[in-house]
């Protein structure tokens, strides 16, 4: 009976003694976790997605955690909407129905910036490579440079699973830290004389509701067409936008962008967290992920402004350069860190609608790329 | 294929196909904007 009552009191220790042997990299996890939740609780640092990631994380590396073994909570939703490439798809229908593209239908050439600003993908991967990351494991890196979590997600839990974890926490992280990221770069590569270049706003629009609801159906056939092992990401984000332009189904349109994106964002996130697991993740890999994808967001930028650079050239001065940094997918933070360094040498410089048409064209040139490099990887018959 | 070979085609046909598209697609807004000009609404609807 008294062996029993210690054996009872032994058992109530095992975690602490974990913790205490084994445990080093489950702290260091659990105060990461915490880190994560201050920025997202104090700092407002993307708190949808970092609040269930810290979280995530906290929960799967607490000392005899089993909820990412099998048929644990995390391990569930990893398996339903991570490994099978749900839940950024569903994601993908509440971010087309939440997006106005109108300002780049208004001026469909700055789109073009919504290519420029995935050359960071690319240069990345190259990047990647010559560090010695496989070519699949290449490509999930690259792709931190679409600055768009779903996307990167995707692609990451397709070809990379490993390194699903680095990678989302830095796609979300970089993508918030681009006010403080940007413009720096915009300053060094920009001219006094550019950047107070005003780009006059339509009086009217030139944009019928017609021409706004043939566009996602447009885009979803040219993506089948071209570069179709994305079409599952364009086809999701085109669908929710025409859900919204078509206007007769408010209910689905609103159920996208709001109970479904919140129920997905949360379960999502959480299953992120739980690959965070200590011993996985403190790897030297993880840190080259995050430099790697703090330099595919500086490219995106650098790569954006010199065409924007090259189009005032072209157009005699009617294109703001600095509207090229807006050529990402973080949407709207790169189109108001362009309005904000815009009005800092001009207060009234009103850039806003054109850099949201250049940030809605990097939403399209994320998936794009991507969509892109699937299909030359399918072509190399790497995939 | 050896890594440089790979990264550097993915490198030029990735850059140069997401253009490439993108240039396709504001070729067709273009066209979609003549087709359906916000003019032909407004005339639709008063008549």
């Amino acid at each position: 009976m008294v062996n029993s009552i210690i054996q009872g009191y032994v058992g109530l220790t095992h975690g602490i003694v974990y913790l205490m042997t084994d445990g080093l990299p489950n702290m260091v996890m659990i105060a990461v976790g915490g880190i994560l939740l201050y920025l997202a609780v104090k700092k407002g640092v993307e708190p949808l997605l970092l609040v269930p990631i810290g979280f995530g994380c906290l929960l799967t590396n607490l000392p005899l955690s089993d909820l990412m073994e099998e048929h644990g909570l995390l391990k569930f939703f990893y398996d339903i909407g991570i490994a099978t490439e749900i839940f950024p798809l569903l994601i993908f229908i509440g971010i087309g129905a939440m997006t106005d593209f109108t300002p780049l239908l208004e001026n469909p050439k700055i789109l073009l910036f919504g290519a420029a600003g995935q050359a960071g993908i690319f240069i990345t991967l190259l990047l990647a490579l010559a560090l010695g990351f496989g070519k699949l494991e290449a490509v999930s890196i690259g792709i931190i440079g679409a600055c768009d979590g779903p996307t990167a997600i995707y692609v990451t839990s397709l070809y990379a699973p490993q390194l699903l974890g680095p990678v989302s926490v830095a796609a979300y992280s970089y993508m918030s830290l681009v006010p403080i990221i940007q413009p720096p770069i915009m300053r060094i590569l920009t001219t006094q004389r550019e950047r107070v270049v005003r780009m006059p706003i339509p009086s009217q629009s030139t944009v019928s509701a017609r021409t706004r609801l043939l566009f996602p159906i447009v885009v979803t056939i040219i993506t089948a067409l071209i570069a179709p092992k994305g079409l599952a990401l364009m086809g999701t984000i085109m669908l929710g936008n025409f859900m919204k332009e078509s206007g007769v189904v408010a209910r689905l349109t609103g159920a996208s962008e709001n109970e479904i994106a919140n129920i997905v964002t949360l379960f999502l996130g959480l299953a992120i967290g739980g690959t965070m697991n200590g011993h996985v993740f403190l790897q030297t890999t993880t840190l080259a992920v995050f430099a790697l994808g703090f330099v595919a967001i500086c490219f995106d930028t650098i790569a954006g402004i010199f065409l924007g650079k090259i189009m005032c050239f072209v157009t005699g001065g009617k294109i703001n350069p600095l509207i090229g940094a807006a050529g990402i997918s973080a949407y709207p933070m790169a189109a108001r860190v362009v309005q904000v360094q815009g009005q800092k040498y001009d207060k009234r410089n009103y850039l806003l609608m054109h850099a949201m048409g250049a940030n809605t064209g990097g939403q399209i040139g994320s998936v794009m790329a991507a969509a892109v490099m699937l299909s030359v990887l399918k072509g190399m018959g790497l995939i | 294929m050896d890594k440089l070979t790979f990264g550097l085609t993915v490198l030029i046909v990735g850059i140069s196909g997401t253009f490439v598209t993108l240039g396709i697609l504001v070729i067709f807004i273009d066209l979609m904007k003549r087709i359906f000009p916000p003019e032909g609404e407004t005339n639709a609807q008063n008549s």
